[in-house]
């Protein structure tokens, strides 16, 4: 036990004097938590808070188009201008560049004529399978100019087919109402009358929002409970650098055959590290999640809401952090020297964090990526941190990303063991 | 003859890939209190053997016995028989000479009050007393060298074995360290030295052996083997035994 206690010792000792490691293994983590955050958080505040700029280019002079804009605008995503209808598409486009628009739509000048047109023919079906009389309408006169969206190309797709979505509803919203009125028209010979439209119109079913927590919590996720976990898990894998040089190093000055020589076994010096690195992670989330709290706050962005079950938060970041260390160790073992230690830790940390969806949600990856997300140790950390941050689980209902983590955990180490046998290090 | 240090017995070890091993059916016996010279040309096979003597490599073949005990039959336990100071600077560089053999003393199998005696003596002998708070980086290589000769020497061990140990010093530490390690001898410890410094070997050892691919050519008293070859030196010696071509290994 002493031997042990004086080699974590060494280790802290030496980890505490490289003032640059702790920057950056403290440091980085900090950073990327504040501008992430803080990036996602403004993304979040373009949809829900602020407008796009939409101009609008209306060619039509009918009833019809104006109402289409009024509910365009009642969508609430808009920040409507209108340009003079006589504009060219080209002269609309650099407009678009000078106003900085994102979008524009233009509204053909036969709108109103042919949305009128059309909710005849369609009212005029509607009644002839009823079994009545319709008014003669030309068939041809429905065939309509769309109406055409300019986008710029920084759109992302994603954001592009919601905005899509939403100029569907108000122009299918127009459409119903034109076709219930023709309708009303045929069979009553006098107007809808404005109550009946409203009720027919605008009584629709409310869409009630809730978010899905285990512990029935009505707590709305915002940016910093999406990147404190992430970024903390980001952080404790990069252990790969410092853990895996110092292996290497020690491998490589001959201290490691120095201490083969001595009556005490190597795995004493593994041991050590490992409860080292493991305490380094657990202060890192620590900071981190110190930071959420107390710090994200003060610059305007949202505070970080701690998970109710504190000690499944604790069992969580040891196992995290011991995976960390048992990939990190792996990598030591096995590199030549410091540069592929460094090298292959971080781009591999980058890539495993990426196809875990640290960077893009893993929902949101084809369907190709389903296997590969799995093998991806920190996918599973962050199955484990969302569950308790987003979802507001306890210890048991993470217990799914556990084992998969204790497997990986388990896989590593006997790697290291046989590594370590293979190269004669023990 | 004193009882045995070291007793290499029909030992047999070659690197894999290699055609035929570097020692086949090899014998050395090292008595106690020796302080004893193993010399040899590049690739000679000198720390090889140094490194099958501290268990460090295994042989495929024969027996190495430390004061009659078979290494192989032994775990990590055996290595309190002997200390080690190899050539590299195999300390931490970040740690001060207090902390390296703080560490050191507790891998070597001592109490912490022991660690805390034996620190602050070898502090004391090798002049490092008053720089033992200093970061090992900063020292001048003379220091380092003398920080890796008092780690190797912590545990008091019976046997000492030493690879070059006095390489990239200055004369005043090579003084010393050569005196040093005379006392130790006078005090029962027996040394296992290699080195290509030959004067500085001439002072120290009492007994040689030239090794020459993977075999021993000449074993006995410094004096007569110098007598027995007709020879002013050790290097004289060395050079008649071995030739004066290059060796590419």
């Amino acid at each position: 036990m002493f031997k042990l206690w004086a080699t974590i010792i060494k280790d802290i000792r030496i980890l505490t004097r490289d003032k640059v490691w702790i920057g950056f293994m403290f440091g980085m983590p900090i950073l990327l938590v504040l501008i992430v955050t803080s990036i996602q958080n403004s993304t979040f505040e373009l949809i829900n808070k602020n407008k796009i700029s939409l101009l609008i280019c209306n060619r039509d002079t009918g009833r019809i188009s104006a109402e289409f804009i009024e509910y365009v605008d009642k969508i609430g995503m808009f920040k409507l201008e209108q340009v003079p209808k006589d504009q060219s598409e080209k002269l609309i486009t650099s407009l678009m560049h000078t106003r900085e628009a994102l979008l524009a739509m233009i509204i053909p000048a036969d709108f109103s004529v042919k949305i009128n047109a059309k909710s005849k023919i369609v009212a005029g079906k509607a009644l002839h399978t009823f079994g009545l009389e319709a008014d003669t309408v030309d068939v041809n006169a429905a065939n309509m100019q769309p109406v055409t969206l300019l986008y710029k190309p920084v759109l992302q797709e994603s954001f592009r087919r919601s905005i899509e979505g939403a100029l569907y509803s108000a122009l299918q919203l127009v459409e119903s109402k034109q076709i219930l009125k023709s309708l009303y028209f045929s069979i009553n010979e006098k107007s809808l009358p404005l109550t009946l439209e409203n009720e027919l119109l605008n009584n629709r079913v409310a869409i009630n929002e809730v978010p899905v927590s285990r512990d029935s919590s009505m707590t709305v996720p915002n940016a910093s409970q999406h990147n404190v976990p992430a970024w903390t898990i980001f952080a404790m894998f990069f252990v790969v650098i410092s853990l895996g040089c110092s292996i290497v190093r020690e491998k490589l000055s001959g201290s490691f055959t120095r201490l083969k020589t001595l009556p005490t076994n190597y795995f004493v010096a593994l041991l050590s590290k490992q409860l080292t690195y493991l305490l380094v992670t657990t202060v890192q989330a620590g900071v981190i999640f110190a930071l959420g709290i107390w710090v994200l706050p003060f610059l305007g962005l949202p505070q970080l809401n701690m998970p109710a079950d504190i000690a499944g938060l604790v069992i969580v970041t040891l196992i995290c952090g011991m995976c960390a260390v048992s990939y990190a160790i792996c990598i030591g073992v096995f590199a030549q020297t410091e540069e592929q230690a460094n090298g292959f830790g971080s781009v591999s940390i980058v890539i495993l964090a990426a196809i875990g969806g640290l960077m893009v949600p893993s929902f949101a990856m084809p369907e190709s990526f389903t296997t590969i997300i799995k093998l991806s140790p920190l996918h599973w950390c962050l199955e484990a941190f969302y569950g308790l941050f987003l979802e507001g689980g306890k210890l048991k209902d993470v217990l799914t990303n556990i084992l998969p983590l204790l497997i990986i955990i388990v896989s590593l180490q006997l790697i290291t063991f046989f590594g370590l046998k293979v190269k004669k290090l023990i | 003859m004193n009882p045995l240090a070291v007793n290499i017995d029909n030992l047999t070890f070659g690197y894999p890939g290699n055609s035929s091993p570097l020692f086949s059916n090899f014998n050395l016996k090292i008595a106690e209190g020796e302080r004893f010279g193993l010399f040899g040309p590049n690739g000679a096979g000198k720390t090889t053997l140094m490194n099958l003597m501290t268990g460090l490599l295994s042989a495929s073949k024969g027996s190495i016995k430390l004061l009659g005990n078979e290494i192989k039959k032994y775990d990590t336990s055996i290595n309190k028989l002997f200390g080690y100071i190899p050539n590299d600077l195999a300390f931490y560089q970040e740690l001060n000479a207090t902390e390296n053999l703080e560490f050191f003393g507790a891998w070597s199998g001592l109490k912490r009050k022991e660690i805390k005696t034996r620190t602050n003596e070898l502090l004391g002998i090798l002049g490092m007393a008053e720089v033992r708070n200093v970061p090992v980086k900063k020292f001048s290589d003379g220091m380092k060298r003398r920080v890796n000769l008092a780690i190797g020497v912590i545990q008091n061990s019976k046997i000492l074995f030493l690879d070059e140990p006095t390489v990239g010093v200055d004369v005043q530490t090579r003084f010393a360290i050569i005196n040093y390690l005379k006392e130790l001898n006078k005090n029962g410890t027996t040394l296992i030295y290699t080195s290509h410094q030959l004067s500085e070997a001439e002072g120290l050892c009492n007994k040689v052996a030239l090794l020459d691919e993977g075999k021993i050519i000449a074993h006995d008293d410094l004096n007569v083997l110098l007598t027995r070859y007709s020879q002013e030196g050790l290097e004289c010696l060395f050079l008649n035994l071995t030739g004066k071509n290059y060796r590419n290994l």
